[in-house]
């Protein structure tokens, strides 16, 4: 298909002798063939071992071929071509599992009556209860945590890249690195120290918040210093010589052009928050019953939740379904989240020339 | 909300910042409005930096507590028992896990990363592209909770097949010997952190391939390259420092990931020097497993060989950087 | 290139707001579990449980061997007294003890007694007391197999220190061919499976091999897991988990988690027969243990090797732990009334159907009496 393309656009008188557009697909047809026939042969139980099979003899064979027909240059290239379709089918099979198996395995006890409501007093190794307090612990909780972070991490990149050059800029460089580097449950400690025991504050979902912001900060300073320094030099220099100062500047010509890969890098700094277990249940504690004030007393979250209901099944298969059908309604969460940011950031973002 | 005013109180007072910074501020901000922004977003840079040496302050002092205390060689020792009398504990086995389980994770999912991102963005048909970085950018978002539970329900009842197939034919090395236990081991958990910063390097390296200059592409096309040859030549060096950035990232998850590797891993504290036997541990996943039932001594060991952690992804990024600052004049978006 | 002028980032920031926000005000749940569709059983009001001037919401942490007994508890305590919330977080018996000496949850509940230098720290936080323990829970410590083909298996002591530190290595060796006449043992690898976390179930398990065969087990003990080798996952549902999915493997856990897929190890003692690891034969067993706390302190040393015909060897103790004085004003009347419905006949009555052992009559009277004078 991808070949086809290509050699159309190139003048066919020219043309070197080529192989048939169909070339590809023979040879990763008679790949597989192959990879199940020696598997079967040989008496490999696994999926994994045909699919590698097939993989190599794939490559290998269209170099094979395409070398002695097409010449070097031309093999190089379907090579690279095969390559990067393997890698991308190779890639899609345990993803496309992990959806597969959330999904077929989470649908079995989530319904309206799961997601409305609570754990209650319903023990885990029994069927029944809810995750609905969960849902509303991981919304206040992460909701928090990027309502501090974002706009304090976005001002740190700014800073970064449009202004800082001197030794204050290097040292929060270099303190955004280490902080990528605390251990999630390190940052809970901290908090745990600070916040519940110095303070005294006891437990609640603002305290998860503030752990969950000190992971989220260094992901959305790196991503969106990334994408800022992506921004072409000559937006800012266009804009400048027109006369508009340089805080307007970045706020609408630079963070504009970088929306959407600023939008990405928060969502990947979400996702990741969004599933931390260990800080949660050092700070928030966790809880069967619905709180829906994130200031004070415990509240749960849909990580520990999973996690919990894994850990504490008393080997109960109630448990475990309802550990996947929070593992399913997190997804979905994060991945509602997700398309509504991006359809946002598509629609604000410039309209480019490409 | 009062969050930002919660928030500011431990706001230490601001540092005079350095004198050359004062000058550059002094010029580029006449503007009130450009001064307003500036100390908006230099306050941010402080208040970062303050909450960051709040913690290692924190941390050191806490590490110090427990390293004076061990009767072992922190570094050397192949134990772990911070409660014993005498206490001893090291995290040669600990240093030894998540170096081998990252660069297993890394070796797997870097190159596949960079060929699906070259995939979507110049292999694929376009109605097959766009839909592809949609899911895989939605994969990304997917909590590493959910992969641990994943890895320990579905993928271990699968490798078995694939280990005894390494063993038959790759045991002489010693390093894919296989004594025929469930195939927690290093391998499983470096296969399964492959998979799940596969789609964060796939994403970042996708943005970053899609921002090559198309004149650089089409030049290169004129010349009468072949696709490869484009992508070599153009696309790679374009990309490279936004691939190696997206690879630190997917590192910094890989070496700090607690949860799914304390699920998959069978854990022990020896090293094993065959990757499918089961043994070994990671920092991160050794301070879940440890932590719940750890006295005040070994939550401060654990925090201990946290602060190695962090030290050493402090080396990664610090090396990234340098690869990166080496590249920089290759980046053509600010030519 | 050309630019729109409008004001992404506040209109993103507003999007993503209004769609949290949304979603969470629009949505309204319930905490009624207790009875409906979904098959949570619901329980009637109890009218011997006293809920005195009860309220508000206690917090509690520790061991998570008792969690599925404290769920019980809490479900049949919550349906008389309306007002209270027993939030019990069974994250391990050493983040209960800390979380309790550092004054965050009325009660810890631990697997293992309060140790001099806790006992210190939780003076701290009792004030004019100091913490104590109660034994409330106790239960049989099952060795789970997996065996194709060998439905009933008997080890005694040393065996399993054997197979626990990876001498015996093979099913089919001598030593338990030699206990087990009959049974048809393939020749397959051993798997021994341990808690690759520290736990109060590998401290009871390895204390029972250091009494019973101090011979073959030469390690100290501990929560945690010393002997190398063997395989190792994360609590007793990881355990579970890798011995249902491991042919040739074997492990220790509560007797909860040993279901579906395995088979449990009848433990040869002193006496003539072997035994099963049974809720019944596990408090014979705990009838035998001495109280060894002081004043009003009521720790236990269990029996581990028991010669009496059905008494299984391998159990272990969950204590609450409170302060005998100087419980915090505001959770002492729900604490006080939830430990007195726990140590009552109705409470630990409860016990056996969740898989756990009730304390002997003898060790319970004294808990109640101490649980009478908490202040």
């Amino acid at each position: 298909m991808s070949n086809a393309t290509l050699s159309d656009k190139r003048p066919s008188t020219l043309r070197a002798a080529s192989l048939p557009k169909w070339f590809s697909w023979a040879v990763a047809a008679a790949s597989v063939a192959l990879g199940l026939g020696i598997s079967a042969a040989l008496g490999l139980e696994s999926s994994i071992q045909w699919a590698l099979i097939a993989g190599v003899l794939f490559v290998a064979g269209t170099f094979g071929i395409a070398a002695r027909v097409e010449g070097k240059r031309q093999a190089k290239d379907r090579v690279a071509t095969s390559v990067v379709w393997v890698a991308f089918l190779l890639a899609v099979v345990p993803l496309a599992s992990l959806v597969w198996e959330t999904v077929s395995r989470g649908v079995k006890v989530l319904d309206t009556y799961f997601l409305t409501h609570s754990m209650g007093v319903v023990a885990d190794t029994e069927p029944g209860g809810g995750i609905y307090h969960a849902i509303l612990g991981t919304l206040e909780q992460v909701g928090l945590a990027t309502l501090i972070s974002v706009p304090i991490g976005v001002l740190t990149a700014i800073y970064l890249v449009e202004y800082g050059r001197g030794k204050l800029a290097k040292a929060v460089t270099f303190f955004v690195d280490v902080m990528t580097g605390v251990p999630s449950i390190v940052a809970g400690l901290f908090i745990l120290s600070t916040w519940i025991l110095i303070l005294d504050m006891g437990p609640s979902g603002f305290a998860g918040a503030m752990a969950l912001t000190i992971l989220m900060l260094p992901v959305v300073v790196r991503s969106t210093e990334e994408m800022l320094k992506l921004v072409p030099n000559e937006l800012r220099e266009a804009s400048l010589a027109l006369g508009v100062p340089k805080w307007r500047t970045i706020l609408k010509v630079v963070l504009p052009t970088a929306i959407g890969g600023i939008t990405t890098g928060v969502m990947l700094a979400v996702a990741r928050i969004a599933g931390e277990t260990a800080p949660v249940l050092l700070l928030v504690w966790g809880s069967n019953f619905i709180n829906t004030n994130p200031f004070s007393d415990p509240q749960a979250s849909l990580p520990m939740y999973i996690y919990l209901q894994y850990a504490n099944s008393g080997g109960s298969g109630a448990a475990y379904d309802r550990a996947w059908a929070a593992a399913l309604t997190l997804i979905a969460f994060i991945m509602i989240l997700n398309l509504a940011a991006r359809g946002i950031a598509r629609w604000k973002a410039p309209k480019t020339g490409r | 909300m009062d969050i930002s005013t919660t928030k500011d109180t431990p706001l230490p007072s601001t540092p005079p910042p350095p004198a050359a910074e004062e000058k550059r501020a002094a010029r580029g901000a006449t503007r009130p409005g450009d001064r307003i922004f500036l100390g908006l977003s230099r306050g941010s840079g402080i208040f970062l930096l303050a909450i960051m040496a709040a913690i290692a302050v924190f941390l050191s002092y806490r590490a110090v507590l427990a390293i004076g205390k061990d009767e072992g060689n922190f570094f050397t020792t192949f134990e772990w028992n911070p409660t014993g009398n005498p206490p001893v504990f090291g995290i040669a086995v600990l240093a030894f896990g998540t170096i081998v389980s990252s660069i297993i994770a890394m070796a797997i999912a870097v190159p596949v990363a960079v060929g699906i991102a070259l995939f979507i963005t110049h292999y694929a048909p376009r109605k097959l592209g766009g839909p592809i970085a949609y899911v895989v950018d939605l994969l990304a978002a997917v909590p590493s909770i959910v992969y641990g539970l994943w890895g320990a329900l579905v993928l271990v009842p699968q490798l078995d097949g694939l280990y005894g197939w390494l063993n038959d034919y790759l045991g002489w090395t010693g390093i894919f010997e296989w004594q025929g236990g469930a195939p927690r081991s290093m391998l499983t958990v470096g296969i399964l952190l492959a998979i799940m910063i596969l789609p964060i390097i796939t994403n970042v390296s996708r943005e970053v391939f899609r921002q090559v200059p198309q004149m650089h592409e089409e030049a290169a096309l004129a010349l009468g390259a072949t696709r490869w040859e484009v992508i070599r030549m153009a696309v790679l060096p374009f990309g490279r420092s936004g691939v190696i950035s997206a690879s630190m990232l997917g590192l910094g998850r890989a070496l700090g990931e607690t949860m799914a590797v304390a699920m998959v891993l069978s854990s022990s504290f020896e090293i094993n020097l065959s990757l499918l036997d089961p043994g070994g541990g990671t920092f991160a996943q050794n301070i879940a497993s440890k932590f719940s039932e750890a006295t005040e001594m070994g939550r401060d060991a654990l925090i201990a060989s946290g602060l190695v952690l962090f030290v050493i992804t402090l080396l990664v990024n610090g090396a990234a950087r340098l690869i990166i600052a080496r590249r920089k004049e290759f980046s053509g978006a600010n030519a | 290139m050309k630019l729109q002028r409008k004001n992404r980032l506040r209109a993103l920031s507003l999007g993503a707001v209004a769609v949290t926000g949304a979603l969470t005000l629009t949505a309204c749940g319930s905490d009624d579990t207790g009875g409906g569709s979904a098959g949570g059983s619901s329980a009637p009001a109890n009218s011997k449980i006293d809920c005195g001037d009860a309220k508000g919401q206690l917090l509690a942490d520790g061991s998570s061997a008792q969690k599925n007994a404290i769920d019980a508890w809490v479900k049949q305590y919550t349906a008389s007294c309306k007002s209270v919330q027993i939030n019990y977080k069974g994250s391990g018996s050493g983040a209960g003890i800390t979380a309790f000496t550092q004054g965050q949850v009325a009660f810890a509940g631990s697997d293992s007694a309060l140790k001099p230098e806790e006992v210190t720290a939780s003076k701290e936080v009792c004030k004019g007391g100091q913490g104590i323990d109660l034994p409330m829970v106790g239960g049989p410590i099952a060795v789970g197999y997996n065996v194709p083909g060998v439905d009933s298996l008997v080890l005694d002591a040393k065996t399993l220190a054997l197979i626990f530190d990876s001498k015996i290595t093979n099913w089919n060796d001598k030593a338990i061919k030699a206990l087990n006449p009959d049974a048809k043992l393939p020749d397959l690898k051993i798997q021994p499976y341990h808690r690759s976390d520290e736990s109060g179930t590998t401290d009871n398990f390895t204390k029972y091999l250091i009494a019973a065969a101090p011979d073959n087990w030469k390690y100290e003990g501990g929560k945690a897991w010393q002997a190398k080798g063997g395989q190792s996952a994360q609590g007793s549902s990881g355990v579970a988990q890798g011995v249902k999915e491991t042919k040739g493997a074997i492990s220790y856990m509560e007797l909860s988690y040993a279901k579906d897929g395995m088979s449990t190890v009848d433990i040869k003692t002193g006496a003539t027969e072997p035994v099963k690891a049974t809720v019944e034969n596990a408090t014979k067993a705990i009838s035998e243990a001495q109280v060894v706390g002081t004043g009003k302190d009521l720790a236990l040393k269990l029996n581990y090797t028991p010669t009496a015909e059905g008494a299984y060897p391998i159990t272990l103790v969950t204590y609450e732990i409170v302060c005998d004085k100087g419980n915090k004003a505001d959770t002492l009347p729900a604490t006080k009334s939830f430990l007195t419905y726990i140590a009552s006949e109705d409470g630990q009555g409860l016990l056996a159907d969740a898989g756990y052992a009730p304390m002997p009559e003898e060790i319970i009277t004294k808990v109640r009496s101490t649980i009478s004078g908490l202040s």
